[in-house]
């Protein structure tokens, strides 16, 4: 995954001072880039960027994005999703592989990883497929998927749930021999026949089918249990509920599980047992009211939950209960979302307002720090995923993957400006604070001033 | 988008703030005691006219839209477009575009642009008249002054208003026009009802105590939200007395869904027998929306019975379309 030759030998010898930055939000210095690395200094720098009053964080790293390609790309294609990555502030984003055709297979999955790299604007890591074709009975090849050059770690069914439970318990077995970690998308399919929205009050109102929070923490809690038993890395996808974070305590106390950090968080870890999760910005912002206009623009999956769950899971990231926020980022084309509610498909964009959203929900609210905002942005899911060169501390000798943001700014969403094909967020209209100001890749910058390229 | 109101007082709207009818739930009180008013004096203007034709909505267009069959309730709007002059048009899923694949929103804009004042839709997905309304009324439409009327004649699981409107006329009728403090059991598949939704939410309005009486299967979770009293004991409630009992219809796929264990079982504990009918007090009305399940939901004596309003429901649910569309579309106030 890393060691990108073509990419390396691009930068060599360009080298860059960015002066008066204040790295995680502390004291301001001068950053010195020389052939991809931090360095401790730079006599005489090919460029100088002032970033007076810019916030440097490592490059974000997305653990779920949907780039669409290939058979989406009415929707998004790589080239749009990695510019709106870039310009998210993301250095890499994961792949998810229900594209068409699946990624599920060497030849697919090294598609997408060589079309990542010509675009050259994010560090694309395909996801694999457990199963053939996302259908949940026969695990796709994930070991000549690891061992392609694409060099797969992750793999999920994102989607779908791996509902059998004796698939998930094969999954997770057979992951754990390629030290690569499945990323379960917990939804119990029986309890979520024709769901549409959070079941409560506002889908009884709406007339909308109720997806029940037991579907998810019900897939939760088994997973985390044959996980446990296997000795097995297991993700939690886009976790939604206060239910669900209740039943990753319970997990990482009662059946000995290392976070996604690694951090000891029980006296009797198990072997190999590491359980981490997610959480989506608008998970951590938006709720269930949001179906009151029927514009599915607001439709996910999961749904929109109410408040309640959206207070749990902000308290839970800033804890390290859950460990990270992932974007899944689902970008779909009008068709999909300019029709009736449940009709539509679920999904929203996120890859470029959801460092603002963090800032929104997570710093204004005073539950993280800017060292919190790189923790669950950039090094805890770099960990989850076993990227070496991501989500690095900011010092000399480190890959130079980096992010400049202004923390004072505020500006407003607007879908027809963001560098993805679809134009479904839900943000629309909404000003949010803090925006990304520079980008950079190994040392090269991918977004300079808010745009794309050097 | 900004979302639909079917309760803002527009320029363009009638007298009563009625710019679509959507929902009960956003109808207020006033709008609804104006609506009722009208469909008691289109009862009256119709009365002993050899030639049941009023001239009220001369040149306007009424297109009935509808995804689902529903006989009685197209006729039912079809007859309320043509006793008051207006040139009624009906569109089906299987009879147009429709089955081609054309999407809601253009299959709306072209009835639109094509000329339609009013467009009366049935949809199996909730919601799919709002986003209609939300649609037209973001492009605007200038031969009807930019605005096309859209009226919810049923919406999936959501709202079915003018049903609400002609069970509460029907009770006017039956129970007198003061319907505060009258005590309404709504019984059955609450779950999958947009009549129930639409009735809970009217009959609040209008003053009525409403009782939902249900399996807990069949009932929407979260529905401790409504302005409604829940129980699971039919003999229990009935007991009560209540003023009228609204028996729902069981749709025959809900019997392989696990919501309740087989028809005889539901019949024995939630369907109006004899025997229960034999309870009530002598004013006690007895409403079905139809098509009803003779023998199950409801026994066929009961169905026949004096008690029974099945029969006046027909004929109000033409008084009450004819108040809605004249409402939208002829922005005056007769009432």
């Amino acid at each position: 995954m890393t060691g990108d030759a073509a990419q390396r030998s691009s930068t060599r010898g360009r080298s860059t001072l960015i002066r008066n930055v204040r790295p995680y939000g502390e004291d301001p210095t001068d950053l010195h880039v020389a052939d991809g690395r931090l360095v401790d200094h730079l006599d005489d720098p090919d460029e100088t960027v002032d970033a007076d009053g810019l916030i440097a964080l490592p490059g974000l790293v997305d653990l779920h994005t949907h780039l669409r390609e290939p058979g989406g790309e009415e929707a998004e294609t790589i080239a749009t999703g990695s510019a709106a990555a870039a310009l998210g502030g993301y250095t890499a984003v994961f792949a998810m592989p229900n594209t068409d055709p699946t990624q599920d297979s060497p030849v697919v999955v090294e598609h997408v990883w060589r079309r990542g790299r010509e675009v050259g604007l994010v560090d694309v890591h395909p996801v694999g497929a457990v199963t053939v074709g996302l259908g949940g009975e026969r695990l796709a090849e994930m070991g000549m998927m690891a061992a392609s050059a694409a060099g797969v770690r992750v793999f999920s069914d994102d989607g779908r749930c791996v509902n059998d439970p004796l698939v998930m318990r094969r999954a997770l077995e057979y992951a754990r021999s390629l030290d690569a970690v499945v990323a379960q998308h917990a939804e119990d399919h029986r309890l979520t026949v024709g769901a549409q929205a959070h079941e409560g009050p506002v889908a009884a109102r709406l007339g909308l089918t109720g997806w029940p929070a037991t579907a998810e923490e019900s897939i939760v809690a088994r997973d985390a249990m044959l996980a446990a038993a296997a000795g097995a890395r297991l993700h939690v996808c886009h976790l939604s509920t206060a239910g669900s974070v209740e039943v990753l305590r319970w997990a990482r106390a009662s059946l000995g599980a290392r976070a996604g950090d690694g951090a000891e968080r029980s006296s009797t870890q198990r072997r190999g047992f590491v359980l981490s999760a997610e959480v989506t910005p608008h998970h951590l912002l938006l709720t269930d009211t949001a179906a009151e206009d029927y514009d599915p623009v607001h439709k996910v999956n999961p749904p929109l939950r109410p408040e309640a769950d959206t207070r749990a899971l902000r308290r839970a990231l800033a804890e390290g209960v859950v460990d990270c926020v992932a974007t899944d980022h689902a970008p779909h084309a009008v068709e999909a979302k300019d029709c009736e509610w449940s009709n539509a498909r679920p999904g929203m964009l996120g890859l470029q307002t959801a460092l603002s959203v963090v800032g929104a929900t997570m710093v204004e609210g005073g539950l993280l720090d800017w060292r919190g905002v790189a923790r669950v942005c950039s090094e805890a899911p770099a960990r989850i995923a076993g990227l070496p060169d991501q989500g690095r501390p900011i010092a000399p000798g480190e890959p130079a993957n980096l992010v400049l943001v202004d923390p004072a700014a505020r500006w407003t969403v607007r879908g027809a400006g963001l560098a993805s094909i679809a134009d479904n967020t839900p943000y629309e209209g909404m000003e949010l604070p803090v925006s990304v100001v520079h980008t950079m890749l190994r040392g090269r910058w991918t977004v300079r001033d808010g745009k794309v390229g050097q | 988008m900004s979302a639909p109101h079917d309760d803002g007082q527009g320029p363009d709207g009638s007298p009563i703030g009625l710019r679509h009818l959507l929902s009960t739930e956003h109808l207020r009180r006033d709008q609804a005691d104006a609506l009722l008013a009208t469909a008691a004096n289109m009862e009256q203007a119709l009365t002993g006219r050899a030639v049941r034709k009023l001239p009220t909505l001369r040149g306007r267009t009424v297109v009935t839209l509808f995804y689902e069959n529903s006989t009685r309730t197209r006729v039912s709007f079809e007859v309320a477009g043509k006793w008051m002059s207006a040139d009624t048009i009906n569109v089906s899923a299987s009879g147009s575009s429709v089955g081609k694949g054309e999407s809601l929103r253009d299959t709306a804009a072209t009835l639109a642009a094509a000329g339609a004042d009013a467009i009366v839709v049935r949809h199996p997905a909730s919601g799919a008249p709002h986003r209609i309304a939300g649609w037209l009324d973001e492009v605007g439409h200038s031969h009807t002054d930019g605005h096309v009327a859209v009226v919810n004649a049923g919406d999936g699981t959501h709202e079915h208003p003018t049903q609400a409107l002609l069970d509460a006329a029907t009770l006017r009728r039956r129970l007198g026009p003061d319907l505060d403090g009258r005590r309404v059991a709504i019984v059955g598949d609450v779950l999958h009802s947009r009549v129930a939704r639409s009735n809970a939410h009217l009959l609040a309005t209008l003053g009525a105590e409403v009782t939902l009486v249900s399996p807990p299967t069949l009932l929407p979770p979260g529905v401790e939200a409504w302005p409604v009293s829940i129980t699971h004991d039919l003999d229990a409630h009935l007991a009560t007395g209540p003023d009228a009992v609204m028996m729902l219809r069981v749709q025959a796929e809900r019997m392989h869904g696990a919501f309740f264990p087989s028809a005889r079982e539901y019949a024995v504990r939630f369907g109006l027998s004899q025997r229960r009918a034999d309870t009530l007090p002598d004013h006690t009305v007895v409403l079905h929306p139809g098509p009803a399940v003779r023998g199950m939901e409801i026994a066929s004596s009961v169905a026949d019975s004096d008690r029974a309003a099945i029969a006046e429901q027909v004929t109000a649910g033409v008084h009450v379309r004819m108040a809605v569309l004249y409402h939208l579309l002829a922005g005056e106030d007769v009432a």
